[in-house]
C-alpha cells in the first residue's frame, strides 16, 4: 500500500481490455504441455466489476531484509551464491506509463549452473548449496524496483529431442486490481537461445518477445561487483472512473 | 535489441512453469529459512466473521487427469460483500480476512484446498447484487496465460439465476462449470481445462 494512498481517492476505474493477440495463445502446439492444458472454447468476455477491480494489497510487513537478496537468502552464514553477480532493477507501470507502487513481486529461478532446488527437476547440473532462488520486493512509490542474484544458467527440458530454455527468471506480478494480476518471464539481451525457445516463441508477435527481453544497463553496475539488466514490466492499464455513471453507494 | 521503453503494452505473459512453487510457495517444496510461512497460505482467524467453508479444487487436464504441479489463487468478497482493497469505497471490509489465498496442486492428488468464509453478495454495475462467488485464477505448467474464472455456490440457487455474469454465458448447459457442489461445509469443484465439461473461462 503506498503511503500517499490514504490522502489521495483510489482509483476504481476497470481496466483496459487484455489484447490476446500479445500474448501467447492458450495452444501453442510446440510447447507440447500446452495441448492437453489449453481451454479451446471462447472464453466469456465481459467488463470489469469490482471482483475485478478490487485486488489484495500487501504491506511491508510481510517483506524480510534479504527477500531482494538471492545470493545470500540462503546462504550459510559468511557465504554466497555462486555464479555471475546482478542487479536486477526497474519498473512496474501500467500501460498508461503510470508507475505501480506498491506491487508485490515475486521471483524465482534457476542456479548459475541452471538447476532448480526442486525435487522435480533431475538436471544433471548439481545445486548450489547457498542457492535457494526466491526472492521477493515491493515496487516504491514511483513503481520502482531492484534485487540482487546471480544470472541464471541455460537448461534442457523435456519437450522437443534438443530444447534448451534460454536463461530466464519468473516473475510474478500483483498491481492494484486482481485483473492485472501476471506471471511472465525476463530474458536476457544477447542471448541466441530466446529465438530457439518454444515458450518464448509461443508469444506471436517478435516485439512482444523483445519487451521480456532485460537490457545490460552499465549504468546501473556496481563496479568490481555485479552487473546490471534493467527489465520494466507493464500491467494492464486503467480507465478512468470520473465520468463513468458506476453505482458507489450499495 | 531489448526492451523498448516508450510502447507501453501489457507485458505479454509467460508460463508459471513446473517450478512455480519456488517463487510462491518456497516452504511447501522444501525451500525453508526464506520465508517464514507461504503467502495466502491462511485465510482464517478465530476473529474472522462469517461462516467457516472448505473449498476442494482440483484442476483437470483434457484427459481428465488433475493437474499436479498447478496452482491456484482465490480472491473474494468477506462475509459482508466488502473487499479488503483500496477500490472497495462502500465500507472497511472485516480487517480479520484478507480475502486473498494461494495454494498449489498436492503432488500425488492434486487436490488444492481453501479453508476461507463464504463472501456476501457484491454488486454488479448496474447496482445489481451478484451472487456470492469466489474469483479463480490458475497457472501452470503448460497454461501460457493464467486462467480466470469463479466459483459459485450450489445452495445459492436463487441468487446464481439472476446473477448477471452468469446471465451471460450462452450456452446454458455450461453454467453448471462454474458452480461447485456442497457436501457438508466443504464445497467440490472442478475445473476442466478441455472437452466436453470444459470449464467457462473470463476474459475480463
Amino acid at each position: 500500500m503506498p503511503a500517499e494512498s490514504g490522502s489521495t481517492r483510489p482509483e476504481t476505474g476497470a481496466f483496459f481490455r487484455r489484447d490476446r493477440t500479445w500474448h501467447p495463445p492458450a495452444l501453442t502446439p510446440n510447447y507440447k504441455t500446452s495441448m492437453l492444458r489449453s481451454p479451446q472454447k471462447a472464453p466469456l468476455v465481459f467488463d470489469n466489476t469490482l471482483s475485478e477491480i478490487a485486488g489484495p494489497v500487501f504491506g511491508h510487513a510481510i517483506l524480510g531484509e534479504l527477500d531482494a537478496d538471492l545470493i545470500h537468502n540462503f546462504a550459510r552464514p559468511g557465504e554466497s551464491a555462486l555464479g555471475e553477480r546482478i542487479i536486477v532493477h526497474g519498473r512496474v507501470l501500467d500501460e498508461r506509463g503510470v508507475g505501480v507502487p506498491g506491487a508485490l513481486l515475486e521471483f524465482w529461478q534457476a542456479n548459475a549452473g541452471g538447476r532448480y532446488r526442486h525435487k522435480k527437476d533431475g538436471y544433471l547440473a548439481p545445486l548450489d548449496p547457498n542457492f535457494g532462488g526466491c526472492g521477493r520486493a515491493l515496487t516504491t512509490e514511483d513503481g520502482g524496483y531492484a534485487f540482487r542474484t546471480v544470472k541464471p544458467g541455460p537448461y534442457p527440458w523435456p519437450n522437443g529431442p534438443n530444447d534448451w530454455r534460454p536463461s530466464h527468471i519468473h516473475f510474478s506480478v500483483f498491481g492494484h486490481g486482481f485483473a492485472q494480476r501476471l506471471i511472465t518471464q525476463m530474458y536476457f539481451e544477447g542471448d541466441p537461445l530466446i529465438w530457439q525457445c518454444p515458450i518464448a516463441r509461443g508469444i506471436p508477435d517478435k516485439a512482444a518477445v523483445e519487451t521480456l527481453i532485460a537490457a545490460l544497463d552499465m549504468q546501473a553496475t556496481i563496479p568490481f561487483d555485479a552487473r546490471a539488466y534493467k527489465f520494466d514490466i507493464v500491467l494492464r492499464g486503467r480507465r478512468a472512473s470520473l465520468f463513468e455513471n458506476r453505482l458507489e453507494g450499495n | 535489441m531489448a526492451q523498448s521503453l516508450d510502447r507501453l503494452r501489457e507485458s505479454p505473459s509467460q508460463t508459471a512453469g513446473p517450478y512455480v512453487h519456488i517463487g510462491l510457495t518456497p516452504n511447501f517444496c522444501g525451500i525453508g529459512g526464506v520465508y517464514p510461512s507461504d503467502l495466502g497460505a491462511t485465510m482464517v482467524n478465530d476473529k474472522t466473521k462469517g461462516e467457516r467453508i472448505g473449498l476442494r479444487i482440483r484442476v483437470l487436464d483434457g484427459t481428465g487427469t488433475p493437474l499436479k504441479d498447478a496452482l491456484i489463487e482465490i480472491w473474494q468478497a468477506d462475509a459482508d460483500g466488502l473487499y479488503n482493497s483500496p477500490a472497495e469505497l462502500r465500507g472497511a471490509a472485516d480487517p480479520n480476512f484478507f480475502g486473498w489465498g494461494r495454494c498449489p496442486t498436492d503432488m500425488d492428488t492434486g487436490l488444492c484446498t481453501f479453508e476461507t468464509v463464504k463472501p456476501g453478495r457484491v454488486p454488479f454495475n448496474d447496482g445489481r447484487l451478484m451472487a456470492p462467488h469466489i474469483t479463480l485464477w490458475i497457472v501452470a505448467r503448460g497454461i501460457n496465460l493464467g486462467l480466470h474464472t469463479r466459483l459459485y455456490f450450489s445452495d445459492e440457487e436463487k441468487a446464481n439465476a439472476g446473477d448477471a455474469i452468469l446471465a451471460r454465458i450462452e450456452h446454458r448447459v455450461r453454467v453448471p462449470t462454474l458452480i461447485a457442489e456442497r457436501k457438508g461445509d466443504t464445497y467440490i469443484f472442478d475445473v476442466h481445462l478441455q472437452g466436453e465439461k470444459e470449464t467457462v473461462f473470463f476474459d475480463s
